[in-house]
């Protein structure tokens, strides 16, 4: 674990192979006991939640046809957001995830749920499932870290672009949902060549993102607007509407940022997952995500990513189960002696902030004393074990290069 | 009528875009859950005990229903525990109303579950009626009926609706014992009323009845059209005598269940679409190791029968439950499979 031992102190350095296999094989034995307790009272949660955010949409809005009226604007708004981010946190990230397929209700599974979002929810589950939740917080896998337009980890080369970083993460930060889409079809890649822009693939890819957004444009700037055009409230709905979106972005950009880039979060390289076992998986997981500490409204209103240690080990455990897992966790690290990154919501988001600025500067320091080490050779070529338990018969613990 | 139709379809297209990403009956399902023709659904109205582990539900289907024909089944789908589960019932009732008769199966989890839980206004999913074990057009002169346990209830269906137009009924019944006879105070007036000739057979004093024992029961056995439900055993016993009389075409059989002759070898099965991956043994059907693990998987009668469930397979190997033979596709195939009675006989590759 490269980027890891490159630090002046290596925070596994620790531990045995055989240490790690037993954190997999606890792991494993927590989550198969939340599997084997999912039932009704978990279902009629998410039903409750998809009720009560259906209702708050639906209010908010009638309540946006007389937006004219300063009283009716400000609480239309307030619950738009609010619906808005519970549509995208608990709801939606959580169903696309699949962790509700095992209730087989066709309306409430990660093969058919679409969200109120720019991106579609295919090429999301895409991007994020596979790709963000196998290779987390590989610099250089993981388009996530930095999504290809931020330098956030000393690993990652500097150059002189970096410098408007701080200004770059503001903009994405409120444009949140754009950004995502863009991320989903990796523009940053595809607009690099004329045969990536041309390949039949992309373009088609792209054509679902144009419809997509052409869909959610018209919804919240055209049709919505013009119902309350009766009221003489057109502009205020439209703005009302805007607002609740800058909202929505503003605070899952945050909740995002809380997940991986506060000060103790750590990094991988790309050599360090190769051959990697179940448990160093696990192992990765845990040192690469961070909580937030706070109340059950905070939770659900991050869609339980508050709970981000817990929500990258069972990606599909049912998100209101974190909760009663966190404690198990929590203890684990202690055992171990591993460091549970957890702190409130603001002093998350301004240790994100404070590395996004840090590292728009060129490396100084002990930062660039680690970043200069020679990086050891990776002698192990096999793939790498997905987040899927492996056969019975899997291969002997190999950890450490 | 084309301007009010393109008018119409307009202002329904405005009313799809003020709730983009979801549909309109999304929210109407909240409160009208039965007003979705798309989702077909029913309330269930009123809830009768039959016996002392039988239940019978009467429904009210919402939009969409199809009515079914005497002798058919309808899929019922409720959530125990919070997993939806599906089964097929026959539909006990005359068409024009809906009413099914849930026997309890050992260890059954929706039957136990109806037996229980089931009250007057709540809401179950509903799939349209279905199978062929109905009555012809032309009504046969001499009937017999053969039965046994729950495998009455196709057959008061049949009874209900279209005992009048028959002459000569027959009906063999077994049970485990006199109280243990679904719809016995129905079928012993029918009986008394000389409408039938009813034959109740007690299985716990009497034992199981055998072809012999019914063809001294019934000794124009082979001059009527025979429609017989029940457990396996019972119909391939009758089966195999129909066979060696040479009147297999009138026998009609409806089985509650596949009879499983093999079992597959067990393997790696990949769901493409979902992106599942799952270790499946060699006796489960592909239906239900998907449903296991959470993938949405089609599904009808889970006996092999109405095709509800077939999916492409593109790679792999699968064994036919009930006959132990090999159905392979090889990298380019797309070889349609009935999940509900396949297992993976090797690793296999499902597009769903």
């Amino acid at each position: 674990m490269t980027t890891l031992q490159r630090k002046s102190v290596n925070p596994i350095a620790h531990l045995s192979p055989e240490d790690i296999e037993a954190i997999g094989l606890e792991l494993d034995a927590i989550r198969d006991e939340i599997v084997a307790s999912r039932g009704e009272h978990d279902a009629a949660y998410i039903r409750r939640v998809i009720k009560v955010q259906r209702r708050l949409e639906l209010g908010s809005r009638a309540v946006l046809l007389f937006s004219l009226f300063p009283p009716a604007w400000l609480l239309g708004t307030a619950g738009l957001s609010v619906a808005k981010i519970l549509e995208n946190m608990e709801i939606g990230h959580n169903v696309m995830h699949g962790q509700w397929d095992w209730m087989r209700d066709p309306k409430i599974h990660s093969t058919t749920w679409e969200w109120d979002n720019a991106s579609p929810a295919e090429q999301w589950k895409h991007s994020h499932n596979e790709l963000h939740h196998t290779y987390t917080n590989v610099v250089g896998r993981d388009n996530d870290l930095g999504y290809g337009i931020m330098r956030v980890d000393e690993g990652q080369r500097w150059h002189p672009i970096y410098l408007g970083q701080p200004l770059w993460n503001f903009v994405n930060a409120c444009f949140f949902e754009y950004g995502i889409a863009a991320y989903d079809l990796e523009l940053g890649r595809n607009l690099k060549s004329k045969k990536r822009r041309r390949a039949p693939e992309f373009k088609a890819r792209l054509k679902q993102v144009r419809r997509k957004i052409g869909k959610q444009v018209l919804k919240d700037y055209v049709v919505h607007p013009a119902l309350s055009a009766a009221t003489g409230s057109f502009l205020h709905t439209l703005a009302a509407n805007a607002v609740a979106n800058l909202v929505r972005n503003l605070w899952t950009h945050s909740v995002i940022m809380c997940g991986h880039f506060p000060e103790g979060v750590e990094t991988f390289e790309r050599t360090s997952i190769d051959g990697e076992t179940r448990g160093e998986w696990y192992l990765r997981q845990m040192l690469g995500s961070a909580n937030i500490d706070g109340n059950r409204l905070m939770h659900i209103m991050t869609g339980n990513l508050s709970y981000q240690i817990e929500h990258h080990l069972f990606p599909d455990l049912p998100s209101n189960r974190y909760q009663e897992v966190a404690p198990k966790i929590r203890d684990l690290f202690e055992r171990y002696g591993l460091n549970y990154v957890s702190g409130p919501m603001p002093k998350q988001v301004g240790s994100a902030w404070a590395k996004v600025f840090r590292l728009s500067l060129p490396n100084r320091g002990a930062g660039k004393i680690a970043a200069a080490a020679p990086r050891p050779a990776s002698g192990r070529k096999q793939p790498a074990t997905r987040w899927q338990r492996p056969a019975a018969e899997a291969a002997p613990a190999t950890v450490g290069s | 009528m084309a301007v009010t139709q393109t008018l119409r379809s307009g202002a329904w297209r405005v009313v799809e875009l003020l709730t983009t990403p979801l549909v309109p009956a999304d929210y109407l399902d909240v409160v009208a859950p039965l007003r979705n023709a798309g989702v077909l659904r029913a309330r269930i109205v009123s809830v009768r005990p039959e016996t002392r582990d039988s239940v019978t539900l009467v429904l009210r289907p919402g939009r969409g229903w199809r009515p079914h024909e005497p002798g058919q089944y309808v899929r019922i789908g409720v959530d125990v525990d919070g997993v939806r589960l599906w089964r097929a019932y026959s539909v006990t009732c005359a068409p024009g109303r809906l009413s099914v008769t849930v026997n309890a199966v050992r260890d059954g989890a929706v039957s136990n579950h109806l037996i229980r839980n089931a009250r007057a206004g709540m809401i179950v999913h509903l799939d349209n009626p279905a199978g062929d074990f109905t009555l012809p057009a032309s009504r046969p002169d001499r009937v017999l009926f053969v039965t046994a346990g729950s495998g009455i209830t196709p057959v008061m269906g049949m009874l209900r609706s279209a005992l009048h137009e028959l002459s000569d009924v027959v009906v063999v019944h077994s049970a485990p014992e006199r109280d243990a006879v679904v719809f016995g105070d129905e079928l012993r007036t029918l009986a008394a009323d000389g409408r039938i000739r009813l034959i109740e057979r007690h299985t716990r004093a009497d034992g199981r009845i055998t072809p012999a024992e019914l063809a001294e029961l019934v000794p124009d056995l082979f001059d009527r059209e025979t429609w017989a439900c029940g457990p396996n055993e019972m119909l391939d016993d009758l089966g195999a005598h129909w066979a060696l009389a040479g009147a297999t075409e009138q026998l009609h059989v409806e089985r509650f269940r596949p009879t499983v002759i093999a079992t597959g070898d067990g393997g790696k099965v990949t769901f493409a679409r979902s992106g599942t991956v799952i270790e499946s043994g060699g006796g489960v059907p592909l239906l239900e190791a998907g449903e296991a693990a959470g993938v949405l998987m089609p599904s009808g009668c889970r006996m092999g029968i109405c095709f509800s469930c077939v999916l492409p397979m593109t790679e792999g190997a699968v064994r036919d439950l009930r006959d132990g033979s090999i159905t392979t596709a090889v990298e380019g195939d797309n070889v349609l499979v009935q999940t509900c009675i396949s297992a993976a006989a090797g690793p296999c590759h499902l597009d769903v």
